[in-house]
């Protein structure tokens, strides 16, 4: 079986709206293997979100291979699932119709699509939410709502933006601990991108080191801790404290050097 | 996991310690909020009618007893207005019954909102989703947004004769650049991450006009109708001026070669219960259609 995602020599390129170049992502060599979770850390500004975007086929690599189940990735590929850093749900349509949205536009009808997304939004921990619209929904409901609205395409692939980055200290273990739930019966590959590399280490089985831009990556490292998980407990094991001061010796350099560059550009 | 259930418990330790300190107050404050809301409306309704009362009483009274600096010929009075009014209700106006006159404004008002809000709707969807048309066309359409395009009426009179058909052209060319600019600037300002969400959750083109989009862009579009029923009332009106045989603006015409300036304010007067009415129904069909938004900043009572 061909890796769940392949990024070979990838390098992309944008171009600023003053005309110079910009290049967010250099030879960046990335395997994911199927059914595996990957967390990818990095600095701000390294590249992490445009390496999803290169995955899910929403941008396309200046140069290199991108390719996923052995397919060379050249439009939004099937059984993708992202889930956004912001809040990507549809404001005008309640729980139960952005849960629904998927398969309604996979051509499943409008009732069908909605048992479907009843049984999610209970999955999740949802009911009896189903009518009401994002606003009347604590940010952490949101997520779950934007959680049920990929996962009920049953996606081999799941992207996660820092999905859980504006959510408060409690909520956020909560909901790591229900992906892992989620994750575990699904065999879908992840790849979860987050700065806070306690949460890659707790939910990862590989964590992905990215430099300071231009992103390419610097080092993986496998995360030999047992599952099922709970993501609270295993920060306290002796085992996760070694990795993590392992990978933060790597990450603490490009950190440095991103946060220099950053007061550099703040100062001019 | 200690650590995190020690946290929650003194969470809910203090939660319950605040509310039963704070039960019984809050519910009295809550009350004594509601009274002060109520309270206001009540001010406000009264110096809603105090205005009234004020401009129309002046305006009354200069007329009465300083006829020689307001000469109520030239200027009207309230009580002439009204009585215009009466006149118009239970007899008959100079064109015929009042109600025939109101219905056939009404009629080329609607007809020029319709017709004009959906080619907005259209073709400013379609140039906000197609680069390529909004560059070639733009340039045509700042230009003739540019000219006071009121004059149209005219051109129209000619092209269309007197009959509604003009008015309703008039009309909907008022209507058509408002309602064009707001959906075109709508569907621009479509979050990206919204679009993206739904190309990646298997959405093709026309659903993500259709659900994405449009839906989206619905806020700025139902904006833009508070401001072109007016408009819409004011190009049926223009073009009654430029020739017709009946309608309120018609009514207003001839009450003007008359020189009854009661009349005319009488005409006004019809005219702006016709936009406050439109106004209404227009605010009911946007709290239905954009339901999903949170309630406004301040419509909640702060406790």
């Amino acid at each position: 079986m061909p890796p769940a995602i392949e990024l070979h020599g990838v390098t992309k390129r944008f171009l600023t709206p003053s005309g110079a170049v910009f290049t967010a992502l250099r030879d960046l060599e990335m395997v994911v293997q199927p059914g595996e979770f990957c967390a990818v850390v990095g600095p701000t500004g390294c590249g992490k979100s445009t390496t999803l975007a290169l995955i899910s086929g929403l941008e396309s690599a200046s140069e290199g291979q991108v390719t996923v189940f052995g397919e060379p990735v050249t439009g939004i590929a099937k059984g993708m699932g992202y889930v956004f850093q912001t809040d990507a749900v549809f404001p005008w349509k309640t729980v139960l119709d952005n849960v629904a949205a998927g398969p309604r536009y996979h051509g499943v009808a409008t009732r069908d699509a909605r048992e479907k997304a009843r049984e999610w939004i209970s999955r999740v921990g949802l009911s009896g939410f189903e009518d009401r619209y994002p606003y009347q929904l604590s940010g952490g409901m949101r997520k779950r709502v934007a959680l049920a609205q990929s996962l009920i395409n049953e996606p081999r692939i799941l992207l996660m933006d820092e999905p859980f980055s504006a959510l408060d200290v409690q909520t956020r273990a909560l909901m790591e601990n229900e992906l892992l739930s989620l994750w575990a019966n699904s065999h879908a590959s992840v790849v979860f991108v987050t700065h806070d590399l306690e949460e890659a280490i707790a939910l990862a089985d590989r964590v992905f080191v990215i430099s300071a831009g231009p992103g390419t990556v610097k080092a993986n490292y496998p995360v030999p801790l047992p599952r099922p998980r709970n993501v609270t407990e295993i920060r306290m094991q002796p085992q996760f404290s070694e990795i993590y001061s392992e990978i933060w010796n790597d990450l603490k350099d490009e950190v440095l050097v991103s946060y220099e560059r950053q007061k550099r550009s703040g100062a001019a | 996991m200690s650590g995190r259930s020690a946290a929650a418990r003194l969470d809910e330790v203090t939660a319950e310690a605040g509310s039963a300190q704070a039960a019984a107050p809050v519910t009295d404050l809550s009350a004594q909020r509601i009274r002060a809301r109520r309270q206001r409306q009540l001010t406000v309704f009264g110096l809603r009618i105090l205005t009234a009362v004020i401009v129309l009483g002046a305006w009354e009274l200069s007329t009465r007893y300083l006829p020689t600096i307001v000469d109520p010929f030239f200027w009207g009075q309230p009580s002439g207005i009204w009585h215009q009014l009466v006149v118009w209700v239970t007899d008959e106006t100079a064109l015929g019954p009042l109600w025939k006159q109101v219905l056939v404004t009404m009629e080329e008002t609607v007809g020029g909102f319709i017709v004009g809000t959906i080619s907005g709707v259209v073709i400013g969807v379609m140039m906000g989703r197609n680069r390529l048309l909004s560059d070639v066309f733009s340039i045509y359409i700042k230009a003739a947004n540019a000219i006071p395009r009121v004059v149209l009426g005219a051109l129209f009179a000619i092209s269309l004769g007197l009959d509604i058909r003009s008015k309703i052209a008039t009309a909907a060319v008022l209507v058509f650049f408002v309602v064009f600019f707001n959906a075109f600037q709508g569907v621009r300002e479509v979050e990206r991450n919204l679009i993206a969400n739904a190309r990646i959750l298997g959405a093709n083109d026309r659903k993500l006009t259709t659900e994405v989009i449009i839906p989206s862009a619905l806020s700025w579009i139902i904006a833009s109708l508070h401001i072109s029923f007016g408009l819409a009332l004011v190009g049926a009106v223009v073009g009654e001026l430029f020739g017709a045989t009946e309608g309120v603006g018609e009514l207003i015409y001839s009450a003007e070669h008359n020189f009854n300036a009661n009349g005319v304010f009488a005409g006004m007067l019809l005219l702006a219960t016709m936009a406050l009415i439109a106004e209404a129904i227009i605010t009911a069909l946007e709290d239905r259609l954009i339901k999903w938004r949170p309630p406004a900043v301040g419509s909640e009572i702060q406790i």
